[in-house]
């Protein structure tokens, strides 16, 4: 068996899980087993119903009152019942904010870690290798699996298509969990006030990271902003040093946007940015590292220092306007 | 009340990575290393509750090779009171629970309140060290914490955790628990030269330890650049002021978005 986790608020799917649904579908076909889904809740309002449809053995409903929003202490307490339960080979998640929090505590709990982040695997001589990125993304290391199952594996968020998780009909079946003492008790969650800037509208980003080394540097990508008729936005670091507002911060924990054109000055395209900006229709990326990941998704590069390339880049701008 | 920050020396951000001839990890001499981001964090987070406090300790314990000396000075530099080093050689190869198997055995006597770690390392990026450690000493956890309501402390304190998408969400825990810090908690202050001098005088626990056993851990086989899969367009060919003329005349005529 193999199991994967449904991640939903209240009910409503996260759709990162129809991911590892296609992930824990492929890995079944490769050790001829099958997947069952989970979904720990109170009460899942007809989530089940949903993942049904997919092509699984069934859809376990763990529940339990104390499930009704998420704790790490109470999921992983479930996840622990039903992997006693079910026995399984693999367990598989998306690698959400949701799944590092508790995942490596039900791993712990079977005297296992957790496999994480993996971008993609294969089969080599019968046996799986995955592959995870490393230091920032710059490297690449191809990781194996020791010791006995169950298998903790979760997956980045884009590894596999939602799109390709396959159809079926699946039995639903309920399991009333027991969740010891919680620890810790949840506010509600919420989103900061609304900043003034909405990138998710601006067809022209320049986007600075810690290569602008100073914030009395930022006025220069602000120019070129300018001339562009773009907005400025940046890589967390940035913001975490308050040099831009936190609303201007692009990436898994800022705005995700889509722009016409996107131009990174001296980011280096760490995941968590990357995921916040690759559907920009052009990127452009100007960085000194020939080998910084930023260029692995850029459709026009410049390796160089940014501040002889965007003062040549302002001027030129500014002739082409006339 | 006692908090114990873990920290780990990585290699520079800015560092040139050259990759082993066996590939099985990088070239490790001659590279710079500092401490890892959100450890940073986590250090401030703990030396300022500390301060709001009024009272307690702050004790930095990391697991690294005899280089990872310099990341305790640094911390003892800038106000933690004592250090920790469990010095094993070669870090790289330790899977995230046996690092938290090595310091649950040498922090289980020293009884902390709260147990501070970034979130993530730089360089392997487990993500899980923290979370197993709490596991293994049988405490409540939270990973991603972005805030931490300070005036709350107490036999419980609240601490804010960033969700995805620009969402976060208070939590309140009761302690002892471990926290996993993000970067940008707050703003990282520098040592001080007084602080320097007062950091020589601060002990160091030097405690060398091989990797415990454990048949579960997940082993790398093999690093490499990873294969582009986009085709780039580089331009000016090392010549960022010509590639600057090229870029505009290409986003214009090419690609047709300015
Ligand atoms: C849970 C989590 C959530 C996160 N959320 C986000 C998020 O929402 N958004 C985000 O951006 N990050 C996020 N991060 C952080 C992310 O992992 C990276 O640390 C961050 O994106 C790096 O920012 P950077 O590229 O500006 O800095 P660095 O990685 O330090 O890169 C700086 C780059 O500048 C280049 N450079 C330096 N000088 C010059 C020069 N003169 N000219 C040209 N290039 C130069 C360098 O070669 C380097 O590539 C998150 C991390 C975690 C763990």
């Amino acid at each position: 068996m193999i199991l994967v986790f449904i991640e939903h608020k209240d009910g409503v799917l996260n759709k990162t899980s129809l991911e590892a649904i296609t992930a824990a579908q492929a890995i079944a076909k490769d050790i001829n087993d099958r997947v069952s889904a989970v979904i720990p809740c109170d009460d899942d309002k007809g989530l089940a119903q949903e993942i049904a449809n997919y092509d699984l053995e069934k859809v376990i409903v763990a529940t339990n009152p104390k499930l009704n929003v998420y704790t790490p202490d109470g999921y992983a307490d479930a996840w622990a019942e039903i992997i006693k339960r079910e026995k399984p080979q693999y367990v598989v998640m998306s690698h959400t904010y949701q799944v590092r929090d508790f995942a490596p505590k039900v791993a712990a709990r079977f005297d296992r870690e957790v496999l994480a982040d993996v971008i993609r695997y294969r089969k080599e001589e019968g046996k799986f290798v995955f592959t995870r990125r490393i230091f920032l993304g710059k490297l690449d290391a191809d990781v194996v699996l020791q010791g006995e199952a169950p298998y903790f594996v979760t997956f980045q968020s884009g590894a596999f298509r939602p799109d390709k998780a396959e159809k079926g009909s699946a039995k639903i079946e309920k399991v009333e969990v027991n969740v010891s003492e919680i620890r810790m008790s949840p506010e509600e969650p919420f989103q900061e006030t609304k900043s003034e800037v909405d990138l998710t509208k601006s067809e022209i980003i320049v986007a600075v990271g810690r290569g602008i080394k100073s914030q009395e540097n930022i006025a220069l990508a602000q120019q070129l902003a300018d001339v562009l008729g773009g907005d400025l936005a940046a890589s967390r670091p940035i913001c975490d040093a308050e040099w831009l507002p936190i609303d201007r911060q692009i990436g898994s924990s800022g705005q995700t946007v889509a722009p016409k054109l996107y131009i990174a000055l001296g980011i280096s395209g760490a995941i968590q940015h990357v995921v916040g900006m690759k559907n920009s229709q052009v990127i452009v990326a100007i960085n000194k590292d020939p080998e910084a990941p930023i260029f692995d998704i850029a459709d026009y590069g410049i390796v160089g220092d940014l501040f002889d390339a965007v003062p040549v880049m302002i001027e030129e701008i500014k002739k082409l306007k006339g | 009340m006692k908090i114990v920050v873990l920290m780990k020396q990585v290699v520079n951000k800015d560092a040139v990575l050259r990759i082993k001839a066996d590939c099985s990890w990088i070239e490790e001499s001659d590279v710079a290393l500092q401490t890892s981001e959100s450890d940073g964090y986590a250090l401030e987070e703990a030396l300022r509750l500390r301060e709001a406090k009024g009272q307690g300790e702050v004790v930095v314990c990391s697991v690294g090779t005899h280089a990872a000396k310099s990341v305790i000075k640094d911390a003892l530099a800038r106000g933690a009171n004592r250090g920790i080093h469990i010095i094993n050689n070669e870090p790289h190869k330790l899977s995230p629970y046996q690092t938290a198997k090595m310091i649950a055995e040498v922090i289980k006597g020293e009884n902390p309140d709260l147990i501070f770690t970034g979130l993530q390392s730089d360089d392997l990026g487990y993500g899980q060290t923290g979370v197993i450690l709490a596991e293994l000493l049988g405490i409540p956890h939270a990973t991603i914490v972005i805030e931490i309501d300070r005036s709350s402390l107490s036999d419980t304190l609240r601490v804010k955790r960033e969700l995805e998408s620009g969402w976060y969400q208070w939590f309140n825990y009761r302690l002892p628990a471990l926290f996993t810090i993000q970067s940008g908690i707050s703003q990282i202050r520098y040592a001080s030269l007084k602080g320097i001098m007062e950091a020589k005088k601060k002990e160091i626990k030097e405690i060398v330890m091989d990797a415990p056993a454990f048949s579960s851990a997940q082993k790398i086989q093999k690093v490499y650049l990873p294969v582009k899969t986009k085709q780039t367009q580089i331009l000016g060919n090392g010549d960022a002021k010509r590639g600057a003329v090229e870029l505009v005349e290409k986003l214009k005529n090419e690609a047709r978005v300015i």
